[in-house]
């Protein structure tokens, strides 16, 4: 499903260069779970901006789902993070001003889905993810961790093959960290491919191998066999 | 094309930062309500100064016999001047740039007119037939004194409106009718009414036959011409009127007490040179007015677009195309720029309306109103700054990347 080949990204304020990634090379398959690891700075989240073509790279190949992601116009890259991948953010990222239900149906949106149609669509994921009664308050109404599904919702409404999770249970306390990580998991037990980036490590553990990234390297994978399990069967 | 969908999202975000929108908004249709009111009253004042004018030819010369206060060619001061017909047909006959000339002759003046039993005070008028034109005067009725009256010394009249309202209270006409003045009959010929009320309660009566009953031989107290002169023409015209009728009269030419002048056209020329001024003034400031406002558009315009950068960010991520973004936010700048102009085009030209409508009759404020092309460009223009204003940041907030637009917290 993705696939790195020696990646380089550097970023350059001023007159300094800052050399982030020092040739990333790494592949994920469908449905697999995969957390990367790392201290502030190792360069886990530029890689996963790269990852969801937030940001672009500087050499080497990535390819998402068979296809060479290297300068593609914002266009372009703009309908391959509206279909084929889902981000969910530390930081939620919901529009404060647009409802729950909104912005769980915002993706359809750009994708020219009917109103009416697109707030059906939104209504069943709300549901799915607990939340269907809080459809109609605002961001600032709900608690962290409603927030956080609210976001997951979104990020599945377009049925993405990719979600991109970026610290997604950093602003959360432990036991809502472990009902977010539940709805991550139900969502990979469906055939979704998720990568999520951490620092935690009781997150990483429920994720089926970790990569550990240190000064712009992978450092090591560890695999967390306990959880090859549910992928057994698939 | 018309994109319900479109529309509808622009009008939530719209509906949902309406604190936003109304500082823009009230920007815009600030800047356009002072044009509108600027506009309005620069148009009022002229409209008033205009109508002030109309009232009575605009190129009219008025002049009269006055007393001496120098000695001349051994004649002592205070010496009574006097016109006489012969003054008229000099002035009509050799004086260059006459247009209409007419003489008067005072006699009874404010006696009681009256007809059967209805009596009346009313201004007398002993003229010329082209005083009708001096005073722009409308028949309603009839006609006016000609020079036949004046050539056979008739005693007719023709009458203002208040006067006929006054003396034929059975709504019958008065023409041909005979009302007395001095006890002495007058055929009415016409009834006449005039811009200025003032001039409206007057009797007219032909000059010589006021010479004639008076016994006045063939006196004239002053006369009144409208000249075809530019106003440089007629200071030239009125310093060879003073020059001839000085020779004509022995006075010093220099004693401005002999003979009085008093010029229209001159006063004209100062008003249209002062309207010249006040519409450059009110352009100029019009102009700025404009730029203020544009001024005010692309400033809000730039920090809405920064205030929107994370939420560019948040709908990048999720899959909004660079022309989605740009579109959104030129559609929410224009269309709220148009209602907002919209609105303070209203409110100005009822402010205007309001205006005109609760002012009490002034002589010098009339009909303020804007030339609406005038309105609809400059809101336009508006529109299109604020636009463009908007454009410039949406295009470079819909050019970087989502996580520069993310990270920015």
């Amino acid at each position: 499903m993705i696939k790195l080949k020696n990646l380089h990204k550097s970023y350059v304020t001023g007159s300094n260069s800052l050399h982030v990634l020092k040739g990333i090379s790494l592949e994920i398959e469908e449905g697999e779970m995969v957390s990367v690891m790392g201290a502030s700075g190792s360069g886990k989240s530029t890689l996963l901006n790269v990852l969801g073509i937030l940001d672009n790279y500087d050499s080497g190949e990535y390819y998402l789902n068979g296809m060479l992601i290297r300068d593609i116009n914002e266009t372009k890259a703009a309908v391959l993070r509206n279909r084929t991948l889902g981000f969910v953010f530390q930081s939620f990222n919901l529009i404060s001003f647009k409802n729950a239900l909104e912005n769980v149906a915002l993706p359809l949106y750009y994708q020219g889905v009917s109103r009416r149609k697109r707030n059906q669509i939104a209504m069943e994921y709300l549901e799915r993810v607990g939340l269907k009664d809080w459809w109609t308050h605002l961001p600032s109404e709900l608690s962290g961790g409603q927030k956080q599904r609210i976001a997951i919702a979104r990020s599945l409404i377009s049925k993405p093959k990719v979600i991109l999770a970026d610290e997604p249970t950093g602003a959360l306390d432990s036991v809502t960290s472990m009902e977010v990580m539940d709805l991550l998991q139900e969502i990979n037990d469906e055939g979704i491919t998720i990568i999520i980036v951490t620092h935690e490590h009781d997150i990483a553990e429920r994720t089926q191998r970790s990569i550990k990234l240190k000064d712009g390297v992978i450092e090591n994978i560890l695999y967390h066999k306990s959880n090859f399990k549910a992928v057994a069967s698939f | 094309m018309f994109d319900l969908d479109k529309w509808q999202e622009i009008f939530s975000t719209i509906d949902k930062n309406r604190m936003r929108t109304f500082l823009t908004g009230f920007s815009v249709a600030w800047g356009i309500f002072m044009l509108i009111i600027l506009l309005g009253s620069g148009k009022g004042l002229q409209n008033g100064i205009n109508a002030q004018f109309k009232q009575d030819a605009v190129n009219t010369i008025w002049f009269g016999a006055g007393t001496t206060s120098k000695t001349y060619q051994g004649l002592k001061a205070g010496r009574q001047i006097q016109f006489t017909n012969e003054d008229y047909n000099f002035v009509r006959d050799r004086m260059e740039g006459v247009d209409k000339i007419s003489g008067r002759f005072y006699m009874w003046q404010n006696r009681v007119v009256s007809y059967n039993k209805e009596y009346g005070v009313f201004d007398l008028f002993c003229v010329h037939p082209d005083y009708y034109d001096i005073e722009n005067a409308t028949m309603l009725e009839g006609r006016y004194i000609n020079k036949i009256d004046i050539q056979k010394r008739r005693k007719v009249v023709a009458i203002g409106k208040p006067v006929q309202k006054a003396l034929f209270k059975n709504g019958k006409s008065p023409i041909g009718e005979y009302i007395k003045i001095n006890n002495v009959p007058f055929q009415v010929v016409g009834v006449f009414t005039d811009k200025n009320e003032r001039d409206e309660t007057r009797v007219y009566l032909p000059l010589t036959t006021a010479q004639m009953i008076s016994g006045g031989a063939n006196r004239i107290h002053n006369l009144s011409i409208t000249s075809t002169l530019s106003a440089e023409e007629s200071v030239e015209f009125e310093k060879h009127l003073r020059s001839e009728f000085a020779k004509r009269h022995n006075f010093d030419p220099e004693d401005l007490n002999a003979m009085w002048i008093s010029n229209t056209v001159k006063q004209y020329k100062t008003f249209t040179n002062l309207f010249t001024g006040i519409q450059i003034f009110v352009s100029i400031i019009g102009a700025f007015t404009i730029i203020a406002g544009i001024v005010g558009v692309s400033n809000i315009m730039i920090i809405v677009v920064n205030e929107r950068t994370k939420e560019i960010g948040i709908r990048k991520a999720i899959g909004a195309t660079p022309l989605s973004i740009v579109s959104m936010i030129l559609w929410e700048a224009v269309f709220i720029t148009a209602v907002a102009g919209y609105i303070g085009l209203i409110l100005g030209i009822g402010l205007l309306e309001l205006v005109s409508s609760v002012l009490p009759e002034n002589q010098f404020f009339l009909n303020p109103s804007v030339d609406f092309n005038i309105a609809i460009i400059s809101t336009l223009v508006l529109i299109v700054a604020g636009s463009l204003a908007g454009l410039m940041p949406a295009l470079r907030a819909s050019r970087i990347r989502p996580v520069v637009a993310l990270r920015d917290e």
